[in-house]
């Protein structure tokens, strides 16, 4: 399911309601702190010895250095292709993982083919996190209009089924320049498109654990003592509230992937000469019969970063619930 | 659904009329949780007769719901079990039973009132089909017949307009009038013994003394045992014939219900009822307990109540356990300084 | 009820006008981006401008706005609901028009030739998740911990990490060409299994049995959710007070958990699965291309592949009404189900 409101609900529905510590009574910042404190470095210890996150880490870490420097990772240049040598088999010469339909190495296409779609899924997932983080904390702590203004076009966008939404824009979009000019411009396309469609999660969750903060003694306590607004947002009630949005940011990087893949599957997305591994399925779903290892082989690498998000994301958020301890 | 019990009234397989009604010997109940074994009853044995209330006395976590829910066979197992003694209802051991011969007790025999009444209802279902369930379920009766008597039985709660509440959700109910509705649950299959988990803490004053009257009234038309559960003492002073105090899973004080309040037997007790505010001793300090019950996976050694005791000796803080000192014919203390409480 | 029913009919026009507002301007903000979608369809060819224009105005785009970027298009926007005129006439969604493709033929008439095998997977879909899902998040709720409890907390996680079109292509791979492959070698098989279920691909000849595996596909996609979502659930209304109470009342265990835990918790999974028909709108467009299914999904594929924005804008607009709808369905089935929001 790539529908990242979807994933984030089903997989992130606990820390909302976790991240409200006991109330402490102090009125400075110092337990807030420590509480904190304490809880990432308790959490980090956990997530160390957990099996799960440490494999997916190390996987995404691969994958992120295939991003950063591919050159590392293979010495062909993806672009240099020979059409004689279309489809060969994995392990024949030096082509790795053989050849594409139009006799360009594969393992260099899957190396190369990292960069676009991590670059797509972090940038959509800062957009939304920042997005949603600031519309979230000044809903919940102001209300009033700001809330229900937010509320309104939240529930506007939330009603437009994601992916549909996303396809139709592009679709639109697809002869633009914007759209054929660079592999840079495109992916920026999609990052915007993929966070003005998903920002409404994050801020949901936001608003929520503000909403909850905002209840606590030593919130009201710091508003006594005549702290202003944005001292009491920014140390009392965001070190609060983060824990969850940081589970459901790291799930979100795992389903945008997710869904530029599916978007370039359908021919919405990345288009070649662009090298990704969702253009990589799209080009060969021709052959998927005869050759089937062309469309299973950039399947198998996708489908092993988003799992290795979501699985970082549930091993996250684990760790950080203390009720779970 | 065909069910088995379609016609029970033949009495469950072994049952003697002339046993005593229930009888509770040295149960031994423990939850095993993550943080460790809490010991939730540790050795309690009592006995009830038919038209007879003994009011269970103590703080909450004392182990008196869980001795209830042992007794219905309830308990949430795991992380709860029973791990010895004997309930013997009629001079059967329930505990031997099988599981389809103690469902079948439930209700039939022996029946319960839970504390909050709003959440002990089904917030989905009608409170009629709440009711007449028990008659189509365990004596096969018709859906009409079924809601007939479940209108008698809302009349005989006093419920006001029954035949038109009996369509109503619990929730449209108000907080006694839904306890009526739980007591009438719970007599529906006309029980020979009722157990009433602190029926009345959730409920206002006034309101309290109307559900513990028609408590009492109900329980001597039908001359049916009673087990009051409850952490009030001024609750247990009207109703009860006899109390058993109970502390960190133990009974501590046995005695009947005046000779208690004249005379208590044990600090514990002793404690309790200068805790509770006077209207001649107004102006002075009210003497509360120090400390906090135990936890029930650390009880201390030797009387569990001794780092709260203001008669704490050494021997106190060392094993055994006080035993029961029979002081008169029904009345017993776990102290081993009982005669000092006493002022003898 | 009432109350409910009128407050949540009166949000709903204010949402479906937002969200096709939504729709409206991102695909206005595209083509003023893009510049005229007309000119995209020829390809390479270059079209005279005559042509051009002709198109353009026949298919409502010719208005200035959309040469603006940023610009709203108010007038458009009214002008495609139907509540202002275009070149003197009331043409827009009000009145049935969601527009035409090149050829100009009538998007709804496009869509309803296409609908019966969309509504056929999507209602295969809605039974696999249905039905498995909520089996099997009964059986790992009922036992926290237990074997169904890991296949569901896996399958979870499984499902929400294979984009549904990897997930369509190993099916379609393994199951229906290489278990299908060996099928259709096998005398004893009926055609109807080996060519018709077990198919690669949609056939005229086998009309249900050919769309099976894409509809089951399909509802693989919300399976893991309800499975989970059910799970969470049981293990809630288990642990409340009611259910006790089931029990205390000598229910059977099939009772107990069939239709006193069963029934509360349902109630979000119904919310639930009425959402899941709006994963199953973009899956469909997935797994109906995969699969060849000539339904709505298929449809608005080959309007991506051919550039035909006004019939996948008309489409579009017509799958989140039907969206909208099942929501609001679902918020009076949910009224229905929970008597605490019907006399809120």
């Amino acid at each position: 399911m790539s529908d990242i409101n979807a994933a984030t609900e089903t997989v992130a529905g606990a820390p909302t309601t976790s991240t409200a510590p006991a109330p402490a009574k102090d009125s400075n910042t110092a337990p807030a702190k420590e509480r904190n404190a304490s809880l990432w470095s308790d959490a980090g210890r956990e997530l160390v010895r957990n099996p799960a996150f440490m494999i997916s880490l190390g996987y995404i870490l691969l994958m992120v250095s295939m991003a950063i420097v591919p050159w590392l990772w293979t010495s062909r240049d993806p672009a240099i292709c020979d059409i004689k040598q279309s489809k060969l088999p994995p392990f024949t010469g030096d082509h790795l993982l053989g050849t594409s339909v139009n006799g360009c190495d594969y393992w260099s296409h899957i190396v190369y083919g990292v960069r676009p779609s991590l670059l797509i899924a972090l940038l959509a997932t800062i957009g939304i996190t920042f997005l949603g983080v600031t519309l979230g904390v000044l809903s919940g702590f102001f209300g009033g209009w700001v809330d229900a203004i937010v509320s309104r076009i939240a529930d506007m966008i939330y009603s437009l089924p994601y992916l549909l939404g996303a396809l139709v824009f592009l679709t639109v979009m697809r002869k633009s320049e914007l759209m054929t000019r660079s592999q840079n411009s495109q992916v920026v396309v999609i990052a915007i498109v993929l966070v003005i469609l998903g920002w409404v999660g994050v801020t949901r969750i936001m608003r929520g654990s503000v909403l909850a903060a905002k209840n606590l003694d030593f919130v009201h306590a710091a508003k006594a003592l005549g702290a202003t607004n944005s001292r009491i947002m920014f140390r009392h009630i965001l070190p609060n509230a983060i824990a969850p949005v940081i589970v459901v940011a790291t799930i979100a990087l795992g389903s945008f992937i997710a869904a530029e893949a599916t978007l370039t599957f359908l021919g919405a997305g990345l288009q070649a000469p662009a090298v990704s591994w969702g253009v990589m399925i799209a080009g060969h779903i021709q052959y998927f019969f005869e050759y089937p290892y062309l469309v299973l082989v950039p399947c198998g690498f996708l489908v092993g970063t988003v799992l290795s998000f979501i699985l970082m994301g549930d091993a996250l958020r684990d760790a950080l619930d203390p009720k779970l301890r | 659904m065909t069910e088995v019990s379609v016609d029970f009234s033949p009495a469950l397989r072994g049952t003697e009329q002339s046993a005593p009604l229930l009888q509770v010997e040295d149960l031994r109940v423990e939850f095993r949780t993550r943080v460790g074994v809490a010991k939730a009853i540790n050795g309690v044995s009592f006995e009830v007769n038919s038209g007879e209330t003994l009011a269970i006395l103590g703080e909450s976590g004392c182990g008196k719901s869980v001795t209830a829910q042992a007794i219905m066979g309830i308990l949430d197992s795991p992380p709860g079990f029973i791990t010895g003694g004997e309930i013997r209802y009629r001079g059967v051991d329930l505990l031997k039973r099988t599981d389809e011969e103690r469902r079948l007790v439930r209700a039939n025999k022996i029946a319960m009132i839970f504390q909050d009444a709003l959440s002990a209802l089904n917030p989905v279902f009608t409170v009629g089909f709440q009711l007449a369930e028990l008659f189509r379920k365990h004596r096969g009766m018709s859906r009409a017949d079924a809601k007939k008597r479940s209108i008698e039985l809302l009349d005989l709660v006093k419920i006001p307009a029954a035949r038109q509440r009996v369509n109503d959700f619990p929730h449209q109910f108000s907080g006694g009038m839904r306890q009526r509705v739980m007591i009438a649950m719970a007599l529906a299959l006309d029980p020979e013994l009722l157990i009433a988990d602190e029926p009345t803490t959730a409920l206002d004053v006034t309101v309290q003394a109307q559900i513990m009257g028609l408590l009492g009234e109900l329980q001597r038309e039908r001359n049916m045992g009673l087990i009051l559960i409850t952490h009030d003492m001024g609750v247990v002073a009207d109703v009860a014939d006899r109390i058993n105090v109970m502390y960190a899973g133990r009974i501590v004080e046995k005695a009947p219900v005046y000779d208690i309040y004249a005379k208590p037997s044990h600090p514990y007790t002793k404690a309790l009822l200068e805790s509770i505010p006077r209207v001649d001793l107004k102006g002075q300090q009210l003497n509360v307990i120090k400390g906090l019950p135990p936890n029930l996976t650390r009880i201390p050694a030797g009387c569990a109540f001794n780092p709260r005791c203001r008669y704490t000796q050494d021997v106190c803080k060392a094993d055994p356990v006080p035993p029961l000192h029979q002081i008169q014919p029904g009345i017993a203390s776990a102290c081993h300084f009982w005669k000092e409480v006493r002022g003898e | 009820m009432g109350r409910y029913v009128i407050r949540r009919l009166l949000q709903f026009i204010p949402t479906v006008l937002g969200t096709l507002f939504l729709l409206h301007y991102l695909t206005s903000v595209g083509m003023q981006l893009t510049g005229n979608p007309v000119r995209a369809l020829f390809g390479d060819r270059t079209p005279s401008p005559a042509t051009v224009e002709a198109i353009t105005r026949k298919l409502g785009l010719d208005d200035p706005c959309l040469k603006s970027p940023g610009n709203p298009c108010l007038e458009l926007f009214w002008q495609r609901l139907g509540l202002a005129p275009r070149n003197g006439t009331f043409s827009g969604y009000l009145q049935g028009d969601f527009g035409t493709n090149l050829r100009f033929r009538e998007v709804t008439d496009i869509v309803s030739t296409a609908l019966p095998y969309t509504l056929k997977i999507t209602l295969i879909a809605f039974l696999v998740e249905a039905i498995i899902g909520i089996i099997a998040g009964v059986l790992a709720g009922k036992r926290s911990g237990g074997f169904m409890d890991y296949v569901v907390k896996i399958g979870t996680v499984l499902v929400i990490s294979v984009p549904v079109f990897v997930l369509g292509l190993l099916v379609q791979l393994f199951v229906s060409v290489k278990f299908g492959n060996w099928l259709r070698t096998q005398e004893w098989v009926p055609e109807v299994i080996s060519r018709g279920l077990f198919g690669a691909a949609y056939k005229i000849d086998y009309p249900f049995a050919s769309l099976v595996i894409p509809g089951v596909v399909l509802g693989l996609l919300g399976l893991a959710a309800t499975a989970r979502l059910t799970r969470t659930s049981v293990q809630e209304n288990l642990r409340a007070d009611f259910v006790r109470t089931a029990r205390a009342k000598g229910l059977t265990g099939k009772r107990v958990i069939g239709v006193h835990t069963l029934r509360n918790s349902l109630i979000p999974v119904v919310t639930n699965l009425g959402l899941s028909v709006a994963v199953y709108l973009t899956g469909a467009i997935i797994t109906e291309g995969i699969f060849n299914v000539p339904g709505v999904g298929n449809q608005i594929g080959k309007a991506i592949f051919q550039g035909e924005s006004m019939v996948l804008i008309g489409i579009t607009t017509m799958l989140v009404l039907a969206y909208l709808t099942i929501t609001l369905l679902v918020d009076l089935l949910y009224a229905v189900l929970d008597p605490r929001i019907r006399y809120e």
